[in-house]
């Protein structure tokens, strides 16, 4: 019989296929939006294996792709937080951030803290990349600022650090029990990469409030959220899990990977 | 074959009901896991890719994005009419309204849904793109390394030689299995025909390794790794192009697969891609191991 087909049975055939393409949809998946459905957590291990071969197959200094001047053809698209509104960030704002501070704690020797000043009057890096958002769209801009490793080198990392984690000052999410601070959180080989700098300008003008002002951290060869905005400490860690729900960022908190290489 | 003589297959055709060709084993083990292993991971590659999709239903040509300039080749959303709301999708500078599709706009009148694809396509059917990511690369994984397998084993057992790779005798033969195909009458034989080596060489040798390869460069990572990556296929946003034509193509493969397992026989199909087993074309020349 399989080699008889008549018309009848050929359109028929067609037909129960595609009702089977059209019940493919729908939301019997959705249960893999649960951040403590075991299946999720299964596959979540698959962006540690993308973390560990990534990690194991690119050089730890090899630089991400640098642009020429003739590539950055628009203004830098901000995303996320624009303008925050906390008091604390909203008075040095104010003050046109005389008097910000980046800390550096944790586990180091020394705790150390630097002005705005002090950080534009130190060896700078300017590089033109290319800031890929998750979301999936790209853009090129020319990036002006301090090497974060010489920085974390004067504080003097202690061996047992594994982790930097990035405190911000801006309220990325407004909840009835108070604000969502943005942080982030890398290890120490993006730490100490080349192109890791603590970012004050940018297009060569002043990094503008809506990119981060006054200091946005830069790890180029990472998505858009490893790059936290209005940065105020850096805190040396062994362990991510004190920090926010313990997932390493904001939006890894959220269900996002930690590494964001991918 | 060169067991066979013109004895055996007589009296074997004597033996078997009249108007059936021999039953024989088609498809390897390595050819019918990897198989199935495939069909789930593109299900879910597909549906949370579009989930990945919607988080920013463009795309551009180039190694950015223009928001300040023009180098869109698709965009998907929706824009406020007289009549309400409603979904419009940009190809190439054309604009069509896309809502009885779902593009842009889906969900009830009263309560519409503003995505680039309906949620009845996307993994979750909701808006949660670090699921989708979590899922997406998962498959991502298991794809890859399935296709590894697939060529390993294909290589060695000779599938790729035999069924995959089109001969100069089956371009030449190319005609006439369209003709076939066109009238219905398929031929059921021992190796793969022209129309389907060129369609599976299609699929395992080009639009496989593209979509891994625009997939790999959306990523920094790799970027950094292998920035000839880049200029291959010229940028990163025309990488994630190539990657969302790739999956239309291979979403079309699909459609004309099931159409012709169909077409050509469901049971007999679905059989030797579960059991390996496959009944050809009566007058198929029969070789030692067949079955009746």
């Amino acid at each position: 019989m399989s080699g008889l087909i008549t018309r009848r049975n050929f359109l028929r055939s067609s037909a129960i296929a595609g009702s089977g393409l059209i019940l493919a949809g729908c939301d019997q998946f959705d249960f893999l939006g649960s951040k403590e459905n075991p299946v999720r957590q299964a596959m979540e291990q698959a962006n540690v294996l993308t973390y560990k071969v990534q990690r194991g197959l690119i050089g730890d200094q090899t630089l991400a792709r640098e642009y020429s001047a003739s590539e950055i053809r628009q203004g830098q698209r901000p995303n996320g937080s624009t303008d925050p509104s906390t008091p604390e960030y909203m008075f040095l704002k104010m003050q046109n951030f005389a008097d910000y501070k980046l800390t550096v704690k944790g586990m180091v020797e020394r705790e150390v803290s630097f002005s705005l000043a002090e950080l534009r009057n130190m060896p700078a890096r300017s590089q033109i990349t290319r800031h890929d958002c998750v979301e999936g769209w790209s853009c090129i801009a020319k990036w002006t600022g301090t090497p974060l490793g010489p920085i974390l080198d004067m504080a003097g990392v202690k061996p047992q650090a594994r982790f930097c984690v990035y405190r911000c000052f801006d309220n990325i999410q407004r909840t009835l029990s108070g604000d969502i601070l943005y942080y982030e959180s890398s290890d120490l080989v993006d730490a100490y990469h080349p192109q890791s700098i603590l970012s004050y300008g940018l297009n060569d003008q002043v990094l503008p409030v809506a990119n981060g002002a006054p200091i946005r951290l830069r790890i180029e060869r990472a998505l858009g959220y490893k790059q936290p905005k209005y940065l105020h400490t850096i805190e040396l860690v062994d362990d991510l899990s004190p920090f926010g729900k313990g997932k390493g960022g904001y939006w890894p908190d959220t269900g996002y990977d930690w590494y964001g290489g991918i | 074959m060169a067991a066979m003589t013109l004895g055996e297959t007589m009296s074997d055709a004597t033996e078997r009901p009249a108007g059936k060709g021999p039953l024989i084993y088609r498809q390897s083990i390595w050819t019918r896991v990897t198989h199935w292993v495939w069909a789930i991971c593109l299900f879910f590659l597909l549906l949370t890719g579009l989930q990945i999709f919607n988080a920013h239903p463009a795309l551009y040509i180039g190694q950015q994005s223009g928001f300040e300039f023009e180098n869109a080749v698709l965009e998907i959303g929706a824009i406020n009419t007289d009549a309400g709301p409603r979904g419009r999708t940009t190809i190439f500078g054309n604009s069509f309204d896309t809502t009885a599709l779902g593009l842009g706009m889906s969900g009830s009148a009263e309560r519409p849904i503003f995505t680039g694809f309906p949620g009845a396509v996307t993994i979750p059917s909701y808006r949660d793109l670090g699921t989708g990511r979590v899922v997406h690369f998962f498959f991502g994984w298991i794809f890859v390394a399935t296709i590894f397998i697939w060529f390993v084993a294909s290589f060695i057992n000779g599938h790729i030689r035999r069924d995959i790779v089109p001969r100069p005798s089956d371009i030449a033969g190319v005609p006439r299995d369209i003709a076939d195909h066109a009238t219905l009458r398929f031929k059921h034989g021992r190796t793969y025909g022209p129309l389907q080596k060129l369609a599976y060489f299609g699929v395992f040798f080009i639009l496989f390794p593209l979509i891994v390869a625009t997939g790999l460069t959306m990523s920094p990572g790799i970027n950094a790794a292998a920035p000839w990556m880049l200029d291959l296929f010229g940028g990163r946003q025309t990488a994630r192009t190539i990657h969302f034509v790739v999956m239309l193509l291979l979403v079309t493969f699909f459609v004309v697969h099931i159409i012709m397992v169909f077409a050509a026989g469901p049971i007999n199909e679905l059989r030797s891609m579960i059991s390996g087993w496959y009944r050809a074309s009566p007058g198929t020349p029969t070789v030692e191991g067949d079955k009746p």
